[in-house]
């Protein structure tokens, strides 16, 4: 059945329309080029998708959502082609759409609950939230400037999703907002960390754009612990928000982690996303292009570090884990855009020490294989070593992609802020911290966890810091 | 943006500005660092703050031409700006109360223990310093660091004070001593050979590492050195470190990593110096 006749079928009539598929760069062409891989729905598939969803009473997607998008109400909207108000829904609930539509783990989240997944496939709520702030975009004008009515001020630490979202949330409830960011550029990992083949970083500049018509100004460039401390912040402002991330990068304290060749994955990626080391020599920072390149880890991390790698000119591109392909924590759409694109996968297999040669480069991971275990006290089956296994997997770069911690620069400045055992900062319900009028969000808090886990954290901060400042006396002036 | 108020060229490849900062100009410590970026495609680049003026909100910066990045810097004129310069970064260096510290800069390390030789004094530590250079012409931060106490002076070829390394007069000192401190900043191999001498009477001795730096916020993991068989973060744990336990041989391999792309690439490459 071809896409015309669907087309012509009755709206109601579901079950015969599939779901639509995202049309991508060729596997072979991306391979070579940052280019995003993702290329949208064209309107007619997303109006065709969006006619996929039942509508039903209960949705169970909302559900699913951290953010708890209205999603029934904005796929009816599209398939009525009411775009404009689809977006608006969507903005509601949803800051940053274009964003956590090419980011999400939709598979766990929102479409993990669609009915129709259940004999089929479900509704793809992720390329149709994609589809809709790309459109919007392109035809709405941004926000205006509120005026800034409270006469009140509010400070955020960190320009990566937590804060882009309170920000946006505070400066549309009337404060004056300032973001204060460590590096050159707003964004956090969405800049930094996140590659260009996954999320245009020309995205990422329009909400930031969107931020600043309405109103929030940007500072980069201060560190927050060095250039001010947060005591500084609390004398010149009304509320406080920390969203600075869980920017510390774990090593595995294996044999060989200081050879030349090694690196962490938040620098291998940092030149590549924020200092363009792809493009060397026409940008300034370098970045080693390795012929065989092995990447430990199997998360959202790994998956763009060995893509990039792949992009980089690695002949050989490979993600080592230590568990089996169901326990990968990636998004399956990066897993499977991964092995489209020739990254080869060592599955069961747990590094033991990175070999270098005389000149204490890299040449080699030396590995042991895996089988899974019975499952342990908590339900979760143990990789065990298979006795014997021992084998050497050539390359000559090695990436840590095995995640990343609290960041203890600011905490450490700052040691009124209650933390847990692993320097988190511990909040109460409201995102509030052991300081009064300073909340916190996102990975400092959570620890590494999601962009849209940040997001809703920045939502909920903005809506505590707006009853906390109302409570309390109007600023005089 | 920070603009350039002022330029002295010190010598061949070694160039001193004056940069408009005014927070990290009034609230820098010795021993701190900032990163900064010439433009914003370029490499972030970390430079010890030599000096600063708060009055006028002015820090002061050397830096050696070591790499196509460190020479564009080097090449700024008055009036010209950054496009930024982040900080005070680091940990300021740890000071005595009281006694007598030696303070020895070899190279342009001469330009990185002025602060520490400045801080000493204002808190009325008698300082000596020691600093050398390949040749006179080369010779940096003479005049400053007599200013706070006693000056010796050496050149690999004799052509200004005495004769050798600074390890030479640095033997005598330390027969003379009791010192509270040794401090040492320059190429890793004289900061190794400090170390060496102090290490038998156990002297703390406490050196400026250098590595190659990204973000300076401990986020990439990049700038990781050994220091008593344990990695730190150089920009947040260090820059300064325990000389009788950091593993120089380390540091100054990892140096070595980008220095083909420096050779190869007609653009730029990462250069090492953080002064
Ligand atoms: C490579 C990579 C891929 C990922 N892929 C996905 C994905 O596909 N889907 C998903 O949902 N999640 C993904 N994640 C996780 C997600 O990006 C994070 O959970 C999310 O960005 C956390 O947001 P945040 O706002 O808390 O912090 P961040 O995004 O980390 O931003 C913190 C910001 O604060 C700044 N900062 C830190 N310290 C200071 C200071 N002292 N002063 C001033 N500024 C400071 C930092 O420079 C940074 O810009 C990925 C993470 C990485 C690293
Ligand atoms: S420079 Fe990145 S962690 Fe130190």
């Amino acid at each position: 059945m071809n896409q015309l006749t669907q087309s012509r079928m009755p709206s109601r009539q579901h079950l015969p329309i599939p779901r639509q598929k995202m049309p991508e760069q060729d596997a072979a062409a991306r391979a070579d080029n940052f280019n995003e891989v993702n290329l949208g729905l064209t309107e007619e598939a997303a109006r065709l998708e969006a006619g996929r969803c039942l509508q039903c009473k209960k949705p169970r997607c909302v559900g699913g959502c951290p953010v708890a998008v209205n999603i029934p109400k904005f796929l009816g909207l599209v398939a009525e082609n009411r775009l404009a108000e689809a977006a608006h829904v969507l903005r509601c609930d949803n800051a940053l759409p274009a964003v956590t539509g090419r980011v999400c783990p939709q598979e766990k989240q929102c479409e993990a609950h669609c009915v129709l997944g259940r004999k089929g496939s479900a509704v793809g709520i992720g390329y149709l939230e994609r589809f809709v702030a790309d459109w919007a975009d392109q035809h709405c004008p941004p926000p205006a400037a509120a005026i800034s009515a409270q006469g009140k001020k509010v400070a955020i630490v960190g320009s990566g999703p937590a804060g882009l979202t309170a920000a946006g949330e505070l400066a549309r409830r009337g404060y004056a907002v300032t973001i204060y960011e460590a590096l050159h550029k707003a964004g956090g990992v969405l800049s930094y960390g996140i590659p260009e083949f996954r999320l245009p970083k020309k995205i990422v500049a329009r909400e930031i754009e969107r931020l600043q018509a309405a109103g929030v100004t940007f500072r980069c460039n201060v560190v927050i612990g060095r250039t001010y401390t947060i005591q500084e912040l609390q004398a010149q402002f009304d509320a406080i928000f920390i969203a600075n991330g869980a920017g510390l990068p774990a090593f595995m304290n294996i044999p060989g982690e200081s050879l030349k060749g090694v690196y962490a994955a938040n620098e291998y990626l940092t030149r590549i996303n924020l200092m363009n080391a792809h493009r060397f020599p026409d940008s300034r920072t370098p970045v080693l292009n390795g012929r065989r390149v092995a990447v430990i880890g199997a998360g959202n991390v790994a998956m763009d570090a060995v893509r990039s790698a792949r992009r980089l000119g690695a002949a050989e591109a490979m993600i080592v884990y230590r568990r089996s392909r169901n326990e990968m924590p990636a998004r399956i759409e990066e897993i499977n855009h991964a092995e489209a694109e020739g990254i080869t996968l060592q599955l069961l297999t747990a590094p033991l020490e990175i070999i270098g040669d005389d000149r204490r480069w890299v040449t080699g991971l030396k590995c042991q294989r895996m089988q899974m275990g019975a499952p342990d006290a908590s339900g979760r089956a143990r990789p065990e070593p298979v006795p014997g296994s021992e084998f050497i997997l050539p390359c000559d770069v090695v990436v840590m992609a095995i995640g990343t911690r609290a960041n203890p620069l600011l905490t450490a400045t700052c040691p009124e802020l209650k933390l847990n055992a692993h320097g988190n900062i511990i909040v109460d319900e409201n995102g509030m911290t052991s300081l009064a009028g300073v909340f916190a969000g996102g990975d400092i808090v959570r620890g590494a966890a999601t962009v849209i886990l940040a997001m809703g954290d920045g939502k909920r901060a903005a809506k505590s810091i707006d009853q906390h400042l109302r409570a309390q006396p109007p600023a005089a002036n | 943006m920070n603009k350039v108020v002022s330029r002295q060229q010190l010598s061949r490849g070694i160039t001193r500005l004056e940069i408009q900062a005014p927070r990290i100009a009034e609230i820098r410590q010795p021993g701190q660092f900032v990163i900064v970026c010439l433009a914003e495609d370029s490499e972030r680049i970390p430079l010890t703050i030599a000096d600063s003026d708060p009055q006028r909100g002015n820090i002061t910066l050397v830096i050696q031409n070591v790499g196509h990045s460190t020479q564009e810097l080097g090449n700024l004129r008055v009036g010209e700006s950054l496009f930024a310069v982040t900080g005070p970064l680091g940990h300021p260096t740890e000071l005595p109360d009281q006694g007598c510290a030696l303070c020895v800069g070899g190279g342009v390390g001469a330009a990185v223990v002025h602060p520490i030789a400045q801080g000493l004094h204002r808190r009325g530590v008698k300082v000596t310093s020691i600093i050398g250079a390949r040749t006179r012409e080369q010779l940096i931060f003479e005049t400053e660091l007599r200013r706070f106490g006693d000056l010796i002076v050496c050149t690999d070829d004799g052509s200004h004070g005495c004769t050798g390394l600074v390890t030479d007069p640095l033997r005598t000192q330390l027969a003379a001593g009791p010192w509270a401190v040794v401090y040492a900043v320059g190429p890793a191999a004289m900061m190794q050979a400090v170390a060496e001498l102090t290490r038998p009477a156990q002297i703390r001795t406490i050196v400026s590492l250098n590595p190659v730096m990204i973000d300076g916020t401990g986020m990439c993991g990049g700038c990781r050195v050994s220091v008593g068989g344990v990695t730190k973060f150089a920009c947040v744990d260090g820059p300064e470190f325990d000389g009788h336990l950091v593993d120089y041989h380390d540091l100054l391999d990892r140096l070595t990593t980008y220095h083909t792309f420096e050779k190869s690439g007609p653009g730029g490459a990462k250069d090492h110096c953080k002064l």
